[in-house]
């Protein structure tokens, strides 16, 4: 394990920032630290660079015991969220700085700076002040600033939030091939679920100064530990009140259930393709249609409960007020203690499922 | 398009009303008094300006004047660099206190502060003992009240705060974040200090230094409290009082000549203001993202 930390707490003052937290991230893996803002994600992050101490618990790097050791030399690379370029510096002397620190001979900083520049792609920008930069090539210095002392651990603190949707995207994109292609294990952090599913290997995902859960992303999307994992990378809003379903067992009293647009079905009484799933279904009211580019999101009223549904463009259009027939194929329940169960549809046992 | 002129012209109205009322304001207030007291100094003629600037009290005053200044600028520069650093770059207990307390002198009358120095350093003040034992010690006899040192003093704890409350705000408001990056790459304090936050803060630095000389300069409160001698302890401003309490017309002339010199200085000190002022606008602009 490259990077282990071994129940860490951290509290500031009353607020208690980690509770027992416990992760490892093997070498060359890009993780994210996910969670809500005030999940304690940043301060975990803050604990490994060495910028915040742990009250108690172990933070080990590359076989070393780092507790002890002054974030200067703990090998780090730092992207912070507002990249804190120093705003009096060129961009050529922003990436040198570590350099110059560390005392390497001018031609070693010569070297390896211009090479920064030209793997970052910002090649004819060296003589500009930050103020002069884009979000995307202020990201784009931020990150060769940090890796140009050759650091060991990348750490990255909402590498994103600075920069517009657009750019975001496509950013995403070229950090993920940027640390693969240096090879360097990489943290970072960020309270979007999307970003932490499509970017890293392994995500943690952080609520409350606690680690929910880890697991690589389509373990954690599609085995979520915890009520919360699943509310959270959903996206989707759990179900509350007095809700009943064809097919699922009366549910206890407080529990609440989580339905993901793909566990759900929805069509006409007509429709001979799902005939066969109609022992598993109930009829629906049509609340809303909104277009989503390649498909329609139908929200439909139906079983006590408002469920969403993607709907195909190919498939006959439906409008507010029909009537549907809704199959759901399975459901999260949640009960009231945080625990979570992966219910299927009994009434569609052995039954074959078309496909959409 | 009638709409836009007419407000176009009532905004013009109200414009030029504003502007007469400070223009007079200005003139009334600061423009003629001040003019006054150039004329009033010239009313003899130019030789016995001259002659006025030019005697030993005067001299003597102009030379305390100065060293007071100088030393307080130098000190509160230092420590309020220092103040400004510990407020805005580190969390502590009693932050909050020490930032209240740092205020202290723009609250409190500089009267005040003088006897305050006169009760802590004076003949039965409860530090004399330490200054006497320090004195044996170092073979030296420092006295604090009624002596340059004391001028020095009084003039330090009324400017005091000047320099440290330029810089709190500009330094809070660019946060920690850079120099957080630059000693997580090795950096220590002297160079995160040179290299990260005095670029960012010099124009404020600069402009608390002017604002600190301008108040050492005029103060007359405090250290008219702890300085008793004429040409010995007298600054500029007790001087000025000296020479326009004697009451002579000759002497009144003197004391206007001698005023004249501190609103020389103070016009100076002005100017380099504004020009500050000017540069760190323009840089401000430049920097803003």
């Amino acid at each position: 394990m490259y990077v282990e930390l071994k129940h860490i707490n951290k509290s500031f003052g009353s607020f208690r920032a980690s509770e027992d937290i416990s992760f490892s991230i093997e070498k060359g893996r890009l993780a994210a630290l996910l969670g809500p803002s005030g999940s304690g994600k940043t301060t975990i992050l803050r604990m490994i660079a060495g910028l915040e101490a742990p009250d108690s618990g172990e933070i080990w790097i590359n076989g070393q015991l780092v507790n002890e050791v002054p974030g200067s030399q703990r090998g780090i690379g730092f992207v912070f969220q507002n990249y804190a370029l120093f705003r009096y510096m060129t961009v050529w002397d922003n990436i040198a700085f570590g350099l110059e620190v560390q005392k390497k001979s001018k031609k070693e900083i010569r070297e390896r700076v211009s090479e920064l520049v030209g793997l970052v792609g910002l090649t004819g920008l060296e003589k500009r002040y930050p103020s002069e930069l884009s979000g995307g090539q202020k990201q784009r210095v931020a990150f060769a600033r940090a890796l140009a002392p050759s650091p060991r651990l990348l750490l990255l603190d909402e590498p994103f939030a600075a920069v517009d949707a657009k750019v975001r995207q496509e950013l995403r994109q070229w950090l993920k091939g940027m640390i693969a292609r240096v090879g360097i294990t990489s943290i970072f952090v960020t309270h979007d679920q999307e970003e932490a599913l499509e970017v890293a290997d392994q995500i943690i995902v952080t609520n409350q100064g606690r680690v929910e859960q880890i697991g690589a992303p389509a373990e954690i999307y599609l085995k979520p530990a915890s009520s919360f994992v699943a509310r959270f990378v959903t996206g989707v809003p759990a179900i509350e009140g007095d809700w009943r379903f064809v097919g699922f067992p009366e549910p206890p009293a407080g529990a609440r259930a989580l339905i993901r647009p793909e566990f759900v079905e929805a069509f006409r009484p007509d429709n001979e393709k799902y005939k066969a799933l109609l022992d598993g279904a109930q009829p629906g009211v049509v609340e809303d249609v909104s277009f989503r580019g390649s498909h329609w999101e139908v929200t439909l009223q139906t079983g006590n409960a408002s469920v969403t549904v993607r709907r195909s463009l190919q498939r006959r259009p439906v409008a507010r007020g029909d009537i549907l027939q809704v199959v759901i194929y399975r459901l999260y329940q949640l009960a009231p203690d945080g625990s979570i169960r992966l219910l299927e549809n009994k009434a569609l046992e052995g039954r074959y499922i078309p496909e959409d | 398009m009638y709409k836009n002129k007419a407000t176009a012209r009532r905004g013009g109205a109200g414009k030029y009303i504003l502007i007469a009322v400070s223009v007079l304001f200005v003139l009334v207030m600061l423009i003629f008094p001040l003019g006054a007291v150039i004329g009033n100094s010239l009313k003899n003629g130019l030789a016995y300006y001259f002659s006025a600037i030019s005697t030993k009290y005067v001299a003597s005053a102009l030379r305390v004047t100065l060293v007071a200044a100088v030393i307080a600028v130098l000190v509160n520069t230092f420590f309020g660099l220092m103040a400004a650093w510990l407020l805005t770059k580190f969390r502590f207990r009693g932050q909050g206190v020490l930032a209240a307390a740092i205020d202290i002198p723009f609250s409190i009358s500089p009267v005040i502060a003088g006897l305050a120095y006169i009760m802590t350093f004076g003949r039965s003040g409860w530090a004399t003992p330490a200054v006497e034992w320090l004195n044996d010690l170092l073979g030296t006899d420092i006295s604090l009240v009624f002596s340059v040192p004391g001028v020095v003093l009084a003039t330090i704890f009324v400017t005091f705060p000047f320099v440290s409350r330029e810089l709190i705000p500009v330094m809070n408001a660019n946060g920690r974040d850079e120099e957080e990056a630059a000693a997580l790459m090795g950096a220590g304090g002297w160079r995160i200090f040179r290299k990260i936050t005095l670029p960012q803060i010099k124009w404020a630095l600069l402009y608390g230094i002017i604002l600190c000389t301008a108040r050492a300069l005029g103060e007359f409160g405090a250290v008219y409290a702890v300085s008793k001698t004429r040409g010995r302890t007298f600054t500029l401003p007790l001087e000025i009082d000296a020479l326009y309490m004697s009451g002579t017309a000759d002497s009144i002339t003197a004391a206007f000549a001698v005023s004249s010199l501190l609103v020389i200085m103070a016009i100076v000190l002005l100017v380099l203001r504004s020009v500050v002022e000017h540069i760190a606008g323009k840089n401000g602009k430049k920097e803003g993202q």
